[in-house]
């Protein structure tokens, strides 16, 4: 009985995994194909079933008919790290005063605000794109790396509210008066006990920033125009009338990338017991 | 001294103390005792300015308290749940207060050392609140306390939420270490009238927000000055049977009518309330009297029955297992009696004072 049902649970888990690793294989096997390789049906064994290629590498590199993406790659790191980073700041800062002070406009009360935050993700993004460009456009901030920049922490920073104030709802108001009473303003509250016990909701929301801000192409696209590009504009340009999938793929590998390598050092900082003691 | 004048303090319009006046001495263990909700940790929050009263002004050797922060107020806290840093080990919990006054660290740390090893941590310091029982965090909490040296210390039902034998052991070494602190103003919260009447050298009685009575902890259990002072001293709940003296009769409602002389007490005709402690209702009289419910404790048992519509509860010194609803015959002994008026005020005790 018990053999049977870890057979069934192996099974379904090997399954899963299939599923989830298979479009991963898919790309890195067309990354070094050419068009008469991925055009002659589904074939996996370099050398054996396709003659390998780096041409869709070589395309991402400055070859004629391609791109470079190293100018992207780096812009775009640039964008998210710094959009993130600002939002991920303020967003806490905000979050904490609404999770421990009260506020009140007329009707509106704490948790009016907090959803005013999460309906800027609830709007499609289209509505946004007039504004924000007018915004820019005033600020001399179009095409431009502070502009996009501004735009990414004004997406980001609702993201890092949402988690954050759960986080902190979830932290004891004890806590808090147990600070105070051993000293703390409430500046240093938050600074001394309280951050370091939402150590791992900033970890959380910072993922999620980087994630949202990483691969959004739609501001990226709509705020730009010759100066700056960012990774995912550059790889729809790839995009041409033959589809060139090898360079898709291999462009595709480059952006997924990073995100992967950062997934993998969260994961093992969180089974390390990076967040051992934290408030549960 | 702290002192507390007419404090009163209501939160979203629900008054929690009203008009409370105190003063708490050095040196003197003060007990509050009340039931839940009697306003015992609203009163200890304002003293730490947690929340702010709406009325009157709290000061410590005359200087006035109103509108100081909580992190400018000598005071230190044991709450009912079990608080530490989370993040911190045992022993960096316990220096956290002096290191944020700007003692040196390694000095921080000997002494959260030594405070440890006083609560019986010593083998635990470097482990965190969530490595350690329910104990071990309360006595993390109490060394923290105390480590600040405050002059105000304040114990909100510290054991509340640990087991019985844990309570007893860890209550018994908190008076220990209380006692070294001769210079410190402590006041312990409690719901049981024994622990807080064993342990107090001075107990506050509080009830819906008011101070119901106060003074040394045999004065509070002998003379309780109202029906509510006598309720809220006593468990197992105190026996209320209403009384009438009349033609040189006591009639004690339906349950008994006995010469007036049994009393023992000169007062004139009119109508009472008797207070008889459980202890005081024993078997073997005459009374009838159905069981609605028995609890052992420890080697006391407590049962409480219903005679002729009349509530009443009874300790007896042995454990012993009555069968609900079955009917015992119960003798009342009006040997330590207390008689209050209609407006519930204390008029008369046996045995007479003198």
């Amino acid at each position: 009985m018990t053999t049977l049902y870890l057979a069934l649970k192996y099974l379904a888990v090997l399954l899963w995994s299939a599923f989830v690793v298979f479009p991963f294989l898919w790309i890195i096997s067309t990354s070094f194909k050419t068009a008469t390789a991925v055009t002659a049906g589904a074939s996996w064994i370099p050398w054996l079933e396709f003659e390998p290629s780096l041409a869709g590498w070589q395309s991402l590199f400055g070859e004629p008919g391609g791109v470079n993406i190293l100018r992207p790659f780096a812009d775009s790191t640039i964008v998210t790290l710094s959009g993130s980073a600002i939002a991920l700041a303020l967003g806490t800062l905000a979050a904490y005063g609404l999770s421990r002070f009260t506020f009140r406009a007329g009707p509106l009360r704490n948790s009016d605000i907090t959803f005013f935050f999460i309906s800027q993700r609830i709007m499609p993004p289209i509505v946004l794109a007039i504004p924000f460009f007018l915004m820019l456009r005033f600020l001399g901030l179009l095409d431009t790396l502070p502009g996009l920049i501004l735009i990414y922490v004004a997406l980001l920073m609702p993201i890092a509210v949402w988690v954050m104030v759960d986080f902190f709802n979830s932290i004891p108001r004890g806590l808090d008066e147990m600070a105070w009473m051993d000293g703390c303003t409430p500046l240093t509250t938050f600074q001394r006990v309280i951050l370091p016990n939402a150590l791992p909701g900033l970890v959380v929301a910072g993922m999620f920033c980087l994630i949202f801000g990483w691969n959004d192409f739609f501001f990226a696209f709509t705020m730009t125009f010759t100066q700056v590009q960012l990774l995912p504009v550059t790889i729809v340009a790839l995009n041409s009338s033959v589809t060139p999938w090898w360079s898709l793929s291999a462009a595709a590998i480059v952006s997924v990338a990073p995100l992967a390598v950062l997934a993998f050092v969260v994961e093992r900082f969180l089974s390390r017991g990076g967040l051992a003691g934290a408030v549960r | 001294m702290l002192d507390l004048l007419s404090l009163s303090l209501a939160e979203g319009g629900v008054p929690h103390l009203h008009d409370v006046t105190i003063r708490f001495e050095k040196g003197r263990l003060a007990t509050l005792l009340g039931r839940t909700g009697a306003g015992k940790t609203t009163l200890m929050r304002s003293i730490a300015g947690l929340v702010e009263p709406r009325q009157g002004r709290i000061a410590l050797d005359g200087r006035d308290w109103t509108g100081v922060p909580p992190w400018h107020r000598p005071v230190a806290m044991v709450t009912q749940q079990f608080l530490n840093y989370p993040h911190l080990t045992a022993l960096d919990n316990v220096a956290f207060p002096l290191v944020r006054r700007k003692v040196p660290r390694p000095e921080a740390r000997a002494a959260a050392r030594e405070m440890l090893g006083r609560v019986g941590l010593a083998a635990m310091v470097d482990r965190r609140p969530g490595q350690l029982s329910g104990g071990q965090q309360q006595r993390v909490a109490i060394a923290r306390a105390l480590i600040k040296k405050a002059p105000v210390l304040l114990l909100d039902e510290p054991f509340v939420n640990l087991d019985y034998k844990l309570r007893e052991g860890l209550r018994e070494e908190l008076v220990d270490l209380l006692r070294a602190e001769r210079e410190t103003i402590v006041i312990y919260a409690s719901t049981d009238p024994r622990e807080a009447l064993q342990m107090g050298e001075h107990v506050i009685l509080m009830a819906e927000g008011r101070m119901v009575q106060s003074g040394p902890p045999r004065q509070v259990y002998d003379h309780p000055v109202t029906i509510r002072a006598a309720q809220v001293g006593n468990d197992p709940p105190i026996n209320l049977i209403a009384a009438e003296l009349a033609q040189g009769r006591l009639r004690l409602r339906d349950l008994a009518d006995l010469p007036a002389e049994v009393l023992g007490l000169p007062l004139p005709e009119g109508r009472y309330t008797l207070g008889l402690r459980a202890h005081s209702v024993a078997q073997g009289g005459t009374i009838p009297a159905r069981v609605a419910l028995t609890e052992v404790s420890g080697s006391e048992t407590v049962t409480h029955l219903q005679a002729a519509g009349q509530a009443l509860v009874m300790l007896e010194r042995t454990v012993t297992n009555h069968a609900i609803g079955a009917t015992l015959n119960l003798a009342l002994d009006l040997a330590e009696a207390l008689v209050f008026d209609a407006e519930g005020k204390l008029i008369a005790r046996r045995p007479a004072d003198g």
